[in-house]
């Protein structure tokens, strides 16, 4: 079975963001990017399926400018087999992300597809699940655990009061949560080898997906400032300010 | 213009944040019909029928919607959909599953955890874990959006008389099923709602300390929460988790134990009214957005904090 990644360039999760002095986004030169954690934990997910045995092929996608074979290439490196890259110049939105997905999945023809989650800059939580409905296929989000048996897929998910297994028919779509696993970290020389493994770029014209961003951002701006606090002294002290200055407790 | 309002509950009443996600819909503007969908939940038709705004509930109660299955979901929602200008459902896990896929079956986007409404098709959400705030405009015909439950204030729960209908149509695609369910219980206030929350991290050093935080919390009436680290060292269960990957909590008073304060964790807890930090490192990153910052042992300071309560 041949497994599809999904993966996205994003800012580090360390950096904090600044707001452009325009308001027209967020300032994104000079800052360093990453592969986008919950991708991340993906790529690995795949990556342990294969080492299973369960899978085949592992093929990676982004959609981005040429910046973005950089995570093609560490996700090349942490063990996938071939990328392909589609082209675009503009920020496409979730949903046109998902259409190309969704090309991308057609020829290519994935027994399951990894997402993250959420990536950590537009923080959306859309694409893997836009991807599921446009393929007609099941979708398991938030996922902890993932166990494949022959074509029925059973899922842990991280919902808001616990845990929740389901079982998929295969084809389908998977997206990661924090605890599916620990990424592991490329060596040297996965590195080097991932230089010499395919990458296929493609255009959306090629995919024959228009581009056509439905959602319009129209401006960003940075959240409103915390007056600062104080430190007090003692838990007397702190008990007296939320008492009588705060008056958040009896 | 109609509003399709997809309501959390629980088989038995509405959640806080389906409260929250009315007082949206009333912002933007028009009729609002609420869908009850699942298995055996009809009861919570009258409790929903009482919110005063609601035109009308629309209840879709089938073993196909068992656990809120997001296939069969988002077909019966787009199937009414036609009828409404907006969807909308609280940003909950159950939301977040279903409305994708929801708008890309109505081949719209989707704008998701909105914190205001600026007009009916412009809407201001966090991004980068909340380091800025967007606006953003949806161009489609039917605008599919989740909710922030903690940016709304609930709407009253009673006053209202809607009407009841049941849905007969059943959507049942066969692409997935329930296997089990474990959730976990608590007789404390739900995270997302309670009004005090007392959260620890790392610094906690061990499972049984989190019990320190359990008796200061029961004599606050408070929810305990945690941050990733404290979750990823076994200490306590993920649906703690606050954060940019977790619950957004907003309560009167938050009050962090043993945690740094980093940028995920931040993104779910600084639109909190009052937030105190209690941790002997004096250069962590909590101190900058704590209201009320204590420098000293959390081993000294939390039983002596309960203490004087």
């Amino acid at each position: 079975m041949k497994i599809l990644v999904a993966v996205k360039r994003v800012i580090d999760y360390n950096v904090k963001v600044r707001v452009k002095a325009d308001g027209s986004d967020v300032d994104l030169a000079n800052v360093k990017m990453a592969l986008n954690p919950f991708c991340e934990i993906a790529v690995e997910e795949a990556v342990r399926l294969k080492e299973q045995g369960k899978a085949s092929e592992i093929v990676v996608v982004s959609i981005g400018q040429k910046t973005c074979e950089e995570q093609l290439r560490t996700a090349l490196a942490l063990g996938a087999d071939r990328a392909i890259r589609v082209e675009v110049d503009s920020t496409p939105d979730a949903l046109t992300i998902a259409r190309l997905l969704a090309k991308v999945a057609e020829e290519d023809q994935p027994g399951l597809v990894l997402l993250g989650k959420q990536s950590i800059d537009s923080d959306n939580n859309q694409t893997g699940q836009m991807l599921a409905a446009l393929m007609k296929r099941p979708q398991a989000t938030f996922a902890s655990e993932v166990q494949i048996d022959g074509d029925t897929l059973t899922v842990t998910r991280e919902v808001d009061g616990g845990l929740q297994t389901l079982t998929l028919s295969l084809p389908a779509v998977v997206t990661t949560d924090l605890r599916l696993n620990e990424p592991r970290y490329a060596s040297l020389p996965n590195i080097m080898k991932a230089k010499k493994k395919p990458l296929e770029v493609k255009s959306a014209a090629d995919l024959g997906v228009t581009l056509t961003n439905k959602i319009k951002l129209i401006s960003v701006a940075p959240p409103a400032e915390r007056s600062a606090g104080i430190k007090v002294g003692s838990v007397a002290e702190l008990v007296d300010k939320l008492r009588n200055e705060a008056k958040v407790i009896a | 213009m109609a509003i399709l309002l997809i309501a959390e509950h629980d088989n038995a009443a509405l959640k806080s944040a389906t409260l929250s996600t009315v007082t949206a819909a009333t912002q933007i503007g028009g009729d609002i019909d609420l869908l009850i969908v699942g298995s055996g939940c009809t009861a919570v038709a009258d409790s929903a029928a009482k919110v005063p705004g609601v035109r009308k509930v629309l209840v879709a109660d089938n073993a196909a919607y068992d656990h809120e299955i997001a296939e069969n979901v988002a077909d019966l929602i787009k199937g009414l959909a036609s009828d409404y200008s907006h969807i909308l459902s609280p940003a909950t896990t159950n939301g977040k599953n279903f409305m994708p896929r929801v708008a890309a079956l109505l081949d719209v986007g989707q704008i998701s955890e909105i914190m205001s409404v600026e007009s009916a098709d412009t809407f201001k959400r966090p991004i980068y874990a909340g380091n800025a705030i967007a606006t953003v405009q949806s161009l489609d015909a039917i605008k599919v959006i989740t909710v922030r439950g903690t940016s709304f204030d609930p709407a009253a729960a009673e006053g209202g008389s809607a009407s009841i209908e049941t849905l007969s149509q059943v959507s049942d695609t066969g692409l997935s099923r329930l296997v089990s369910e474990e959730l976990a219980k608590s007789d404390r206030p739900e995270l997302t709602t309670a009004k005090v929350i007392v959260a620890g991290g790392r610094g906690m050093g061990d499972k049984a300390h989190f019990e320190m935080l359990d008796t200061l919390a029961d004599k606050l009436g408070a929810a305990v929460g945690a941050t990733r680290a404290a979750v990823d060292a076994g200490f306590v269960p993920n649906d703690y988790q606050i954060g940019q990957t977790g619950k957004v909590v907003a309560p009167e008073l938050y009050i962090g134990v043993g945690l740094s304060g980093a940028i995920q964790h931040l993104a779910g807890m600084k639109d909190s009214k009052v937030i105190v930090a209690i941790n002997k490192d004096e250069d962590a990153p909590i101190f900058q957005v704590a209201d009320y910052g204590l420098v000293a042992d959390l081993f000294e300071a939390v039983p002596e904090l309960e203490k004087a309560l």
